[in-house]
């Protein structure tokens, strides 16, 4: 195979002490997950369940998508519907019964738990049953929750994986499974370079259509696309299919790296290796440098968000010379982040979940150069004289795997090279 | 239950951090669930405030339920305080929290906070944003403000503004104007810019001026009940309504009406001959109950607009906007959902919308000008420029506005003679308009278009059973775009009056002449 990447000389961050606070959090719910989601499922509808602020919070972060008829609403609950639960389900049918006349081409439902249905303890997965009976054979009616009690941003997709894996048809097919979902583009670049190694045949999950013939069993092999997946991780795990665990495919050593784990699980020679990776390897490394160059010696600080944090550390202390204040997630996995954690040089503080205020002064005093944090936050860091770079645009931004290495150094190079360019203090 | 995808208003504790963001030196601890805090970004992203809103959040988890989210509740007031040393608290749930019942008001009177301690009642699966706005200010001013001596000259409070609120900021600018030529002075402007002592001085000012209802009438009621402080009920939005208001301050006030018009514009470029093709433009308004009924007075009566219909979203306005409709021979539409409004929308054809971010894309969608006159609004609407809608400023911009998105006068002229020019056609569409451009290619752009099929949740989209003969569809193309969608429907209904079946360049021209005002 290709040379091996240098394990960091002060030893990785496996086995730093995790800072662990609690306290306000400044996080998305798990709803929010449903607004990417819905995009890459083009037969699913994502049905809330829940109060005005899930509306509002998912109009909030749609922006203009709100306007392109999404496949994604919420059901509203109402005074009437507190009052007594019986009525609730009676409610929920005639919701999703409208729904499904007005919009005849779903064939995946998912039933999404906010706080409210949560607290209030409305079973939708009874509902989601009760409903596959009903609409079968041409709606699966699926249920999971994105509500803050549970879950965090892009936990919401775990979530969401996870509650397909149980009911995925069982096959004994030897083949890869790559779990997690990825903007188009991304995922056929992903296939692109896996096929030319000859591996395959090549599942996704989430796959575009619920008619897809996606199987399951002890043959399969996974390898996760993305940190936050640890439930849909443990549900596949449970079906007796197997982890391929490699960093994550940021930046052109992450991806590397994670091809190598499945090449070898393949058998590919590391010649035939070497030949399908060295020109996407050169076109990256140029890229980054390019992108990175604003990077290098610079301090950052990244606030929890959406669980990429530890591996975009990884590729930015490794790739672009940058060095890492704290690195803050919102859920640390191991065994997830774990090879990730093993190539980010000790140093760093690794705080999981937060308390804010305590965070943020923490922050205002280390003045890192640019400081990873959420819209609620950028703008008062900013007014405060601290560079931002908004995490969440992380999510939407196609930013994995070679060909996007470039892109994904940009995305933190442009907001130093725009400090550095505006000339708006003390003009005489 | 109710299937929602779009809300005009947040709900009721988002109105409450209007009020808080709008305010300094108070905090509002919310008992809420992690994942509320998205809120936050509406204030510090569409406002851009460069200061986190004024919210500490207890951010309750599954494990914390039971007994323990009582503690985290104090543990956060009492940090809250600490940390932020407000000199007022205000408490209350969010949605998820109401369910769990904790009394936030309650368990806040008992730490015993050396600063008042406002507990808030917001009834989440009934009210919306602005009622939490309105409520909230209500039991702020209720809490604080005490009768005193009035002021020796005679001063206002502005009372209304809050933050996220449509041009609020710059409408206070042009009130305090307008009253200091009266030589009016303002006392305290609040919800916005003021601390919970000012609104414990309110009670020195000789009236208050209502800027928005919406948010303060409930304060202005109580304030001229507990301290007899009459309110003005006139909103100066227009040239009409800022002369009403003039007169209303005077009379309350006993100073003499004075009005400033040397900047004012909109009379004269109403009355200018390139404003003529602006008559009789069928209008279609939407927004909150004060806006509308303000721009339906401007429509009509300053810039020779026919109204052809309005509604409102916020139930409360919904009494006044009926009557409004009523004067006008329409019937209101009174709805929170946009699936309705696009309906009436579609129905009425008009040739121009006035409302809210969503109807800008309601009339993307259907090819119709649309100008935003009513929260809710995007980030393009806290523009940086001074643009108030309020007073004599307001009024010049209210008329660039509404005007801007129309096909200028000379150009609609030009688009008719030189339609067959090869370019400049009338596909071409107006050249500062993007609403009218041709679609991009397939693939040609980034921007997101609209799902092709099924089209939306409205279902229906049956076309006329009726048919247009070749000929016909043909002459129907030489009619300027921004008419034919008018033409076509007069054509279709007065076939279809008749009975007639196909419809042929005859039955175009007859219902041309039918229709001809």
């Amino acid at each position: 195979m290709t040379e091996l990447p240098r394990l960091p000389t002060s030893g990785g961050c496996r086995n730093t002490p995790i800072l662990k606070q609690r306290g306000q959090r400044e996080v998305f719910c798990g709803l929010t997950g449903i607004i990417w989601l819905h995009r890459k499922m083009q037969d699913a509808f994502f049905l809330v369940v829940g109060s005005r602020t899930c509306a509002h919070l998912l109009q909030s972060a749609a922006g203009v998508m709100i306007f392109a008829e999404p496949r994604f609403g919420t059901a509203i609950l109402e005074e009437t519907d507190l009052a007594g639960l019986a009525d609730a389900q009676d409610e929920l049918d005639k919701v999703v019964d409208e729904l499904l006349v007005r919009r005849p081409d779903i064939k995946q439902l998912f039933l999404v738990g906010s706080c409210p249905s949560e607290v209030i303890k409305l079973d939708l997965a009874k509902a989601a049953e009760r409903m596959t009976q009903r609409h079968a054979p041409s709606v699966r009616v699926l249920n999971f929750s994105g509500s803050g009690i549970e879950t965090t941003f892009t936990q919401g997709e775990d979530a969401c994986l996870a509650s397909m894996v149980p009911v995925l048809p069982k096959t004994d097919d030897r083949q890869l499974l790559l779990v997690g979902a990825l903007p188009d583009v991304v995922e056929e670049q992903a296939i692109g370079l896996l096929e030319a190694m000859g591996i395959g045949p090549i599942k996704v999950l989430p796959a575009p259509r619920a008619g897809d013939d996606l199987g399951i069993g002890e043959n399969t092999v996974y390898a996760l696309t993305q940190p936050f997946l640890g439930d849909t991780h443990d549900a596949l795990t449970r079906r007796g299919a197997r982890h391929l665990p490699a960093p994550f495919p940021f930046g052109e050593e992450g991806t590397t790296q994670w091809l190598a784990a499945i090449a070898t699980e393949f058998g590919v020679t590391p010649d035939l290796f070497e030949k399908v990776t060295a020109a996407p390897r050169a076109r990256a490394r140029k890229a980054i440098a390019q992108a990175a160059e604003a990077l290098h010696g610079k301090t950052i600080f990244f606030f929890p968000d959406s669980q990429l944090e530890i591996p975009l550390a990884r590729f930015l202390t490794r790739e672009c010379g940058m060095d890492a204040i704290e690195v803050g997630a919102p859920f640390i996995h191991k065994g997830l982040v774990g090879p990730d954690l093993d190539l980010l040089a000790a140093g760093p503080t690794i705080s999981e979940g937060q308390d804010v205020d305590l965070q943020l002064d923490r922050a205002k005093s280390a003045k890192p150069d640019l400081t990873v944090c959420g819209l609620g936050l950028a703008n008062p860091l900013e007014s405060e004289g601290l560079a931002t770079k908004w995490a969440i645009e992380l999510v939407f931004t196609p930013v994995h795997f070679y060909e996007q290495a470039g892109d994904l150094a940009g995305l933190f190079s442009r907001p130093l090279r725009r400090a550095d360019l505006l000339k708006l203090e003390g003009t005489q | 239950m109710k299937l929602t995808v779009w809300t005009y208003e947040g709900p009721p504790h988002v109105g409450a951090m209007r009020v808080a963001t709008g305010m300094r030196d108070l905090h509002y601890v919310l008992h809420a669930p992690q994942g509320d805090t998205y809120a936050d970004l509406l204030f510090t992203m569409i406002e851009r405030r460069d200061h986190r809103p004024p919210v500490t959040y207890t951010t309750f988890q599954a494990r914390d339920l039971g007994a323990d989210t009582a503690n985290l509740f104090k543990t956060a007031a009492q940090d809250a305080y600490d940390r932020f040393k407000p000199q007022a608290i205000i408490v209350g749930a969010s949605c998820t929290a109401e369910l769990i019942q904790d009394d936030p008001g309650g368990m806040a009177e008992t730490m015993g906070l050396p600063v008042p301690t406002i507990p808030l009642e917001l009834p989440s699966y009934q009210r919306k944003e602005n009622f939490g706005a309105d409520e909230t200010f209500f039991q702020i001013v209720k809490a604080l403000a005490k009768p005193m001596e009035r002021t020796k000259q005679v001063t206002a409070n502005l009372i209304g503004p809050t933050a996220l609120g449509f041009r609020h900021r710059d409408d206070i600018q042009e009130v305090t104007t307008l009253l200091s030529d009266m030589g009016i002075s303002v006392n305290v402007v609040a919800p916005m810019t003021s601390s919970p002592q000012d609104i414990a001085q309110m009670g020195a000012a000789h009236f208050n001026v209502l800027m928005y209802p919406e948010t303060a009438e409930s304060a202005a009621r109580w304030m001229e009940r507990e301290l007899g402080q009459p309110y003005t009920r006139t909103v100066p939005i227009g040239v009409g309504a800022t002369r009403d208001f003039i007169a209303e301050v005077a009379a309350i006030s006993g100073n003499e009406a004075y009005l400033d018009t040397s900047r004012l514009r909109l009379p004269w470029y109403s009355k200018s001959v390139d404003s003529t093709y602006l008559t009789g433009k069928r209008v279609f308004l939407f927004g909150d109950g004060t806006h509308v009924l303000a721009a339906a007075r401007i429509a009509q009566d300053e810039m020779g607009f026919e109204v052809v219909g309005l509604g409102c979203y916020n139930r409360e306005m919904a009494r006044p906007i009926r009557a409004k409709a009523k004067e006008m021979d329409l019937t209101a539409t009174i709805t929170d959902d946009y699936l309705e409004v696009e309906r009436v929308i579609e129905q009425l054809q008009p040739e121009m919308i006035l409302g809210t971010q969503m109807e800008r894309h309601i009339g993307k969608r259907l090819g119709i000008p649309c100008a935003v006159i009513s929260a809710p609004v995007h980030v393009q609407d806290f523009p940086a420029r001074y643009s108030p809608q309020m007073g004599i400023e307001g009024a010049n911009v209210i008329f660039d506005t509404w005007v801007h998105p129309l096909v200028m006068g000379l150009e609609e002229h030009l688009l008719h003679m030189f339609r067959e020019d090869f370019e400049f056609h009338d596909a071409a569409g107006p050249s500062h308009h993007g609403g009218h451009a041709p679609k991009p290619e397939d693939g040609g752009g980034p921007a997101p278009q609209p799902a092709a099929s099924p089209r939306s949740l409205s279902g229906k989209m049956n076309e006329g059973s009726v048919i247009w003969l070749a000929d016909a569809e043909k002459e129907l193309k030489k009619i300027p775009f921004f008419v034919r969608g008018k033409a076509r429907r007069n054509t279709e209904t007065f076939a279809a009056e008749r009975g007639v079946a196909e419809i042929s360049v005859d039955t175009l021209y007859e219902a041309k002449a039918h229709y001809a005002r």
